[in-house]
């Protein structure tokens, strides 16, 4: 039973007069239990869209503070908030936008020993993530659990989005089985970022989590999404399902969740 | 046979900045060792010892990933795009 109040059926009238939303659309975002990991370069424009969408429970897990350095991207934040958590800087954005929206906030570091418990709560887990241990514990938690995970990387001028979905498509270990060692590949902040990647694959991402809420077109399981800002391309490529994947092949070897040591900003 | 490969952000170092490079070969094999020859270095930052791409970096053909083809041993044609896609782990630039 659909039951919105005047005000909502003004604030989502654009979603409600598309037939492949309508109120029952609209209903389901509402009811959406979407975690974003990250509120920084990709959860900040995720987050921000994901609220003005109306997605009614938003989760954000983050423990840092916002800091200068950040604002070039980090949209949901701004320069009076430099200091502030960053879940906390967020909250404060989204319920400005959207007082629909329940924002559950996890000031904590993800590890093999709280992931299970903070995804319980979601269906679509945005990863926003800037380093191999935390993409590797969801990965893993996500294909234990069943739970659909939407992904984007950013690096200076290339983004790249998927959607892994347990069953229906590859994990990122079908990807790349087990992460680089240290200064093999970049991460972090090295090499720099143009500012608004984020903001075109973090709104990709929100994107492909609103067709899967609302089941429209085709979402973006089994394929790799390429932005290349300098050439103005978009490359699709295909992503499949490893049989001998460690941890969704058919006799798969990780069992537990691991937790890699984390080598970001360590000295090389 | 001369195909065109794409060369990821953090390669470009190696291949004077641009994205975008020609090699020749029939196979992918001998397009990564004509890879070498024009830029000294590239292959061992993509394959391992024993020629065949590290795990943390796939090689496509066209939208193909080459370990669900022949691996290395893939066969190119001309005209063929070859894509280098390591994995890039840059997302919230939290730190």
């Amino acid at each position: 039973m659909i039951d919105f109040t005047d005000e909502q059926i003004e604030r989502y009238s654009r979603h409600i007069i598309l037939p492949e939303v309508g109120g029952q659309g609209q209903q389901k975002m509402l009811e959406a239990r979407v975690l974003l990991l990250g509120a920084g370069g990709l959860g900040s424009p995720a987050a921000y869209y994901l609220a003005a969408a109306g997605i009614g429970n938003l989760g954000i897990i983050d423990f840092d503070r916002v800091d200068l350095s950040n604002l070039q991207r980090q949209i949901i934040h701004s320069t009076k908030r430099i200091g502030m958590l960053k879940t906390e800087s967020a909250k404060k954005t989204i319920q400005d936008l959207n007082p629909d929206v329940k924002v559950t906030l996890y000031n904590e570091k993800l590890d093999s020993k709280n992931i299970m418990k903070l995804i319980d709560e979601y269906d679509y887990i945005v990863d926003g993530s800037d380093n191999f241990p935390t993409r590797y514990l969801i990965n893993d938690a996500c294909v234990m659990t069943g739970k659909t995970i939407i992904h984007g990387s950013i690096y200076r001028f290339e983004g790249q989005v998927t959607v892994f979905k347990p069953g229906d498509g590859p994990c990122y270990r079908c990807l790349y089985p087990e992460p680089p060692p240290p200064g093999m590949v970049p991460n972090c902040q090295e090499g720099g970022v143009l500012g608004v990647l984020a903001g075109v694959i973090g709104n990709l991402q929100v994107v492909e989590v609103l067709k899967l809420i609302l089941g429209i077109g085709k979402p973006l399981i089994g394929g790799l999404l390429i932005y290349d800002a300098l050439n103005t391309e978009f490359r699709k490529l295909k992503l499949r399902k490893d049989v001998d994947c460690p941890v969704c092949g058919e006799s798969p070897t990780i069992k537990e969740l691991v937790d890699y040591e984390e080598f970001c900003g360590l000295p090389r | 046979m001369a195909v065109k490969v794409r060369i990821p952000t953090p390669l470009m170092k190696l291949t004077d900045n641009q994205a975008e490079v020609t090699a020749e070969g029939s196979t992918i094999s001998e397009i990564l060792n004509h890879l070498e020859s024009q830029f000294n270095g590239i292959k061992e930052r993509i394959c391992e010892e024993n020629g065949s791409p590290r795990r943390f970096i796939n090689v496509y053909l066209n939208e193909e990933d080459i370990r669900f083809l022949d691996g290395e041993r893939t066969a190119v044609k001309d005209g063929d795009e070859i894509s280098i896609i390591p994995a890039i782990a840059g997302g919230t630039g939290a730190r």
